[in-house]
């Protein structure tokens, strides 16, 4: 056997946020110097009255990513893998679907979802006496609606790819094997194609972030639309806006963090 | 291997008569009869495109043959037209019973790369036969040894060599307690070194009277484990007889030049 002659070879860690902080040293370095400048230089007494209404914004962005990123990515699986095996009427509609909302503007449609349908609904007696009525006269459903959608289809093409990527061979075992087509999706494919996807995951998510200030457009109040109002009743324009840069960075590293625990590198090797 | 003292002959691991199979208008196999009883190990060779794999990969229905018959066990497989010009499977049920218990071994080992080796052995007698956790693994970790692997259980298969992969795919097919194993060139896609520690494996496997089925380019190693060797010519077959036979005395003209190839 080869066994002894063999190089020992390490897993390559695509993500690696498990060791350090994706800021780096000199990143926090920097970041604290610009801290002590801000806090020391800066007027900051405004917060004392408006730390409440923040921490309702953060909750409010926080709570938006989450949710629409896990009903997204629910819905971005199906998408992808009926592109792949799907029958022509369930794989034409995704990929179209795919297609409009990707090449579309989140504003617009957010826009498009709360004024327009909003009004639609409005003016429709029978919705307005419905039990829905309390909850379609919200903002936040739209905004939650619109953003799953745009995730979804992002991901759904993101899915898409890492379903074909799997080497048939692997699914061709799994069926010789006996596996009925669920086993071979959910013990086989799914997994494999997870992994594929993971490391555009976390950009897309981090962007799927980014994303979340249009929905203060539409009345939403998401940590953005906090720090605008502060920005209107005390003529501070940078006190605000680089608070919550700092907590918009923040989160971006909480991402890496928790899809690094998901991270499955430990089976991939460099190629050779 | 027992048999009973009253018994005339071994019953048919596997039997399969006429089975034709066309990809458009190319008809790649011409009607093949093939019969393996219990114990035997019967060695496909032929040239390439002369429709050995497809013959293998028709007997567990990953390719659905245009005609054709399959009985595994004693069982016949209930086909159906699949819309498609060829025969598949009606009952779903059925031919995962069967392949559960008719495992393959691939040139390309596909194993499965987000499990280790030993989640890899037992996933199908776990989830497929339904057999405890335990006493799957303690049978995995036996197989794995067997196949000189037990250092390496919980190893991912991208970190194994290519002969290390295969020995583990054998292992994972040997896991499931087959009916006959469907071997289909497992050592062409291996650096030649690396050959020879895979064919020791399946040559232990044809020693202790396991029914297989085997697409092979290896010539030396047909006629050392097989007891049955089929020669495939442009989807017929063109010979057929004991190894020392159809290597020492080849009867047709287009085997003769096969095997010079190979002198």
């Amino acid at each position: 056997m080869t066994d002894a002659a063999k190089p020992a070879l390490q897993p390559v860690s695509v993500l690696a946020p498990t060791k350090a902080p994706a800021l780096g040293r000199w990143g926090w370095i920097i970041l604290g110097a610009f801290a002590v400048y801000a806090a020391t230089t800066m007027r900051w007494d405004w917060l004392l009255d408006y730390y409440p209404k923040l921490l309702w914004g953060l909750l409010a962005t926080l709570l938006l990513l989450v949710v629409t990123t896990a009903l997204g990515l629910a819905a971005a699986i199906p998408l992808g893998f009926v592109q792949v095996v799907g029958p022509r009427w369930l794989s034409v509609p995704a990929r179209t679907f795919c297609s409009i909302i990707r090449g579309t503007p989140l504003l617009l449609q957010l826009w498009l979802l709360y004024y327009g349908l909003g009004s639609v609904f409005a003016a429709n007696p029978e919705i307005r006496d419905s039990a829905l009525w309390p909850l379609l006269r919200q903002a936040w459903p739209y905004a939650v609606i619109a953003l799953t959608v745009s995730y979804a289809a992002y991901e759904g093409e993101v899915f898409r790819g890492a379903f074909a990527g799997v080497a048939k061979g692997q699914l061709e075992a799994a069926q010789s094997f006996g596996m009925s087509r669920w086993h071979i999706f959910r013990r086989i494919w799914l997994p494999q194609a997870f992994n594929r996807a993971l490391p555009t995951l976390v950009g897309e998510t981090i962007l799927q972030l980014k994303a979340t200030p249009l929905v203060a457009t539409i009345t939403v109040m998401d940590v953005y639309s906090v720090a605008a109002q502060v920005r209107q009743a005390t003529y501070l324009t940078y006190e605000p806006l680089i608070l919550i840069s700092v907590i918009y960075v923040l989160f971006a590293l909480l991402i890496q963090r928790a899809f690094a625990a998901f991270s499955t590198t430990r089976y991939m090797r460099s190629p050779r | 291997m027992s048999l009973s003292s009253d018994a005339v002959a071994s019953p048919e691991a596997l039997h399969v008569e006429g089975i034709r199979k066309s990809f458009g208008s190319h008809e790649v196999l011409k009607g093949i009869d093939l019969t393996a009883l219990q114990g035997d190990v019967v060695a496909i060779i032929g040239g390439s495109g002369s429709g050995k794999s497809t013959f293998l990969r028709c007997l567990n229905f990953l390719e659905h043959p245009s005609a054709g018959t399959v009985r595994i066990n004693g069982e016949d497989i209930s086909l159906k037209p699949d819309g498609h010009g060829n025969l598949a499977p009606s009952s779903g049920a059925q031919i995962r019973r069967i392949r559960s218990r008719l495992a393959m071994v691939f040139q390309s080992f596909n194993l499965w790369t987000h499990m280790t080796l030993l989640e890899n052995v037992i996933e199908a007698p776990v989830r497929v036969l339904g057999l405890e956790r335990k006493e799957a693994v303690l049978q995995a970790e036996d197989l794995l040894n067997r196949v000189g692997l037990g250092h390496k259980i919980h190893e991912y298969p991208s970190f194994l060599s290519g002969g290390q992969q295969q020995r583990a795919a054998i292992a994972r097919a040997l896991a499931v307690n087959p009916y006959a194993m469907l071997f289909d060139e497992p050592t062409s896609a291996l650096d030649p070194e690396l050959v020879g520690e895979v064919l020791k494996v399946i040559t232990a496997l044809a020693e202790e009277g396991r029914t297989m089925v085997l697409v092979t380019h290896e010539m030396a190693f047909a006629r050392e484990v097989a007891s049955k060797v089929v020669f495939l010519h442009n989807g017929r077959i063109e010979e057929q007889g004991a190894p020392a036979e159809l290597f020492g005395n080849p009867q047709s003209e287009r085997l003769a030049r096969f095997l010079g190839n190979f002198q």
